[in-house]
């Protein structure tokens, strides 16, 4: 379990944060939706001790994240942020078996080279296996990211809108791997969605912040009302029932 | 097996610049009848020591240029474009004047301090600027090294040592005897060091998110990296002097080739750096024979066409 507790954070005057609380459940898929600039990226890196907070603190399975050893946070938490520029020319190989860094510190075993195999195979990323990074477009970089990050194989995975740059097949392939991977591997994602359709579909547990604060919490038939949804983005969205799943239509 | 070949290369390279000279080093010369005694001493006292300050600071320099590569995340940066030179100078200029009397090695650890405290300042310049193109990167290491240069040209002009600081800001390799070039092995060691932490300069290379995901210290990483760099250049430059563009063009190439996994590409800049630095030195004794270029105007005419065709043909890749 990811607990936040009273998490704020200032950017000099902009408070982006106020005092957010919320328990995020192990073994499940959470994803956290709201407008642009309700600091839905800056929380999850909070939790993935990228950012430091102002106030607060964040435990995962226990372990307070700005107070844990690096390397064993390493092996228990793994985070994936947004804009990610890699200068450097490296072969979507070498930065998929990176992820097994936490672990083999760069003497990787039999079983790490497994690891890497699987997280290639997942993303479909063998045949570009070879090839250097800035060599490939952005939806094939971004999955060479996740590669990397599931490579690592920690039990608590922090992905920042995970479905950049993907094209819808990919996307939906990401998706269902990610819900795949808690349910058969009890890994707990907690993504960063623009796409509340998404959300709605493949989430367990849904977090919306609006302006800073926690708004609403709860399993996506929850959130997934007009009037909630009005409220988090300030936009009239219909739902409607359509294969089981609730959808938000909010394009005219 | 090719990084084999590489290495015969380089051996070959270095023969070539043991009988390379003024005096006459054949191995003829050595092994005949009644072997000249003078070209044995040439050989031992000489050619063996500067053969062996072109390999050492060579490799040194180059390794040095990729690890800056990665810490300041930017293709164009080296001990040259980033301060570093210019602070290691100011720091022999500084021990000359107050304490002449220094040992060459305590001249070096000042150096040191000034390197690293230039560079440090340089990346911690590049974090607050909030446009990171790729090219304001170095212009701001060249803009920071003038105005050490110019402290350092003050100092120098006021103290009537002008000459002096002239001797080590170009690198020369005509002076280098024994007994006077040991020091560099500390930068053979150094360039060790780096091989041996070759994966955390990958993985900075990646970025400070990057790397404290997978569990480092970002920090701890870049102090290992900035305390290298200094080291070597305030080394190379105590020694030899000032040897530009080897860390900025055999990266970038290597890395063409091969990559940036610093593992696979820190060997091949090792190598590619001496042979540069060897190829430079043969040519600066041969083009005006028997009087010699220094190595660093033949590296700055070679490394600035060389930096110009790499700017060119990879500046759209950049951003």
């Amino acid at each position: 379990m990811i607990e936040v507790s009273n998490v704020s954070k200032r950017y000099g005057e902009t408070l982006v944060l106020d005092e957010v609380s919320v328990q995020l459940p192990a073994g499940k898929i959470t994803s956290i939706i709201g407008p642009n600039g309700a600091g839905k990226s800056t929380l999850v890196s909070i939790m993935g001790r990228l950012l430091p907070m102002d106030a607060g603190h964040v435990l995962v399975d226990g372990l307070d994240v700005t107070e844990t050893a690096d390397d064993v946070l390493a092996r228990h938490l793994s985070i994936l942020r947004q804009e990610n520029q890699i200068v450097s020319r490296l072969t979507v190989r070498d930065l998929v078996a990176f992820g097994r860094y936490p672990y083999t510190k760069g003497r990787p075993t039999v079983e790490d080279r497994e690891h890497i195999a699987q997280a290639l195979s997942y993303l479909q990323l063998e045949p570009l296996a070879g090839r250097f990074l800035d060599e490939l477009s952005g939806g094939q970089r971004q999955r060479a990211f996740i590669a990397m990050v599931l490579c690592q194989d920690t039990k608590y995975v922090l992905l920042d809108e995970p479905l950049n740059n993907l094209d819808m097949k990919h996307a939906v392939g990401m998706m269902k791997l990610l819900k795949d991977a808690a349910a058969k591997l009890g890994k707990t994602f907690v993504l960063v969605l623009h796409d509340i359709n998404f959300a709605s579909c493949y989430s367990d547990h849904i977090v919306a912040l609006r302006d800073g604060k926690l708004a609403y919490q709860g399993t996506p038939e929850e959130i997934m009302q007009p009037d909630v949804l009005a409220e988090i983005y300030d936009l009239p969205i219909d739902i409607h029932e359509i294969g089981g799943h609730r959808i938000g239509l909010y394009f005219t | 097996m090719r990084l084999a070949l590489a290495i015969l290369a380089i051996l070959g390279l270095a023969a070539v610049s043991l009988f390379v000279g003024v005096e006459d080093v054949s191995p003829a010369a050595l092994i005949s009848q009644h072997a000249d005694r003078d070209a044995l001493l040439v050989l031992l006292a000489s050619r063996i020591p500067r053969t062996l300050a072109l390999v050492l600071s060579g490799a040194s320099m180059a390794v040095a240029g990729y690890i800056m590569q990665m810490l300041a995340r930017n293709r164009f940066v080296e001990p040259t474009t980033a301060g570093t030179v210019e602070s290691a100078s100011l720091g022999i200029l500084v021990v000359m004047l107050f304490a002449p009397g220094l040992p060459i090695f305590g001249r070096m650890i000042v150096a040191t301090l000034f390197a690293l405290a230039g560079t440090a300042l340089f990346l911690q310049i590049v974090r607050q600027i909030p446009l990171r193109s790729p090219y304001i990167v170095p212009l701001v290491g060249i803009m920071l090294g003038g105005v050490i240069s110019a402290v350092a040209t003050f100092l120098a002009y006021r103290y009537d040592m002008l000459q002096s600081l002239g001797a080590w800001t170009t690198g020369d390799f005509s002076t280098v005897l024994r007994g006077r070039y040991e020091l560099l092995w500390i930068s053979l060691a150094l360039t060790g060091l780096a091989y041996i932490a070759a994966d955390r300069f990958t993985v900075a290379g990646m970025g400070e998110d990057f790397t404290t995901n997978l569990g480092m210290n970002y920090r701890k990483v870049v102090s290992l990296g900035l305390t290298i760099v200094s080291m070597v250049t305030a080394v190379v430059i105590t020694t030899v002097g000032v040897i530009p563009f080897v860390g900025l063009v055999v990266p970038n190439i290597v890395s063409l080739a091969l990559g940036d996994n610093a593992r696979r590409s820190i060997p091949w800049i090792a190598l590619a750096g001496a042979g540069l630095v060897l190829s430079c030195d043969i040519i600066g004794r041969i083009v005006r024979y028997p009087y010699e270029i220094p190595v660093g105007t033949v590296l700055g005419v070679v490394g600035a066409a060389a930096f110009l065709y790499l700017l060119l043909r990879r500046g759209t890749r950049l951003a």
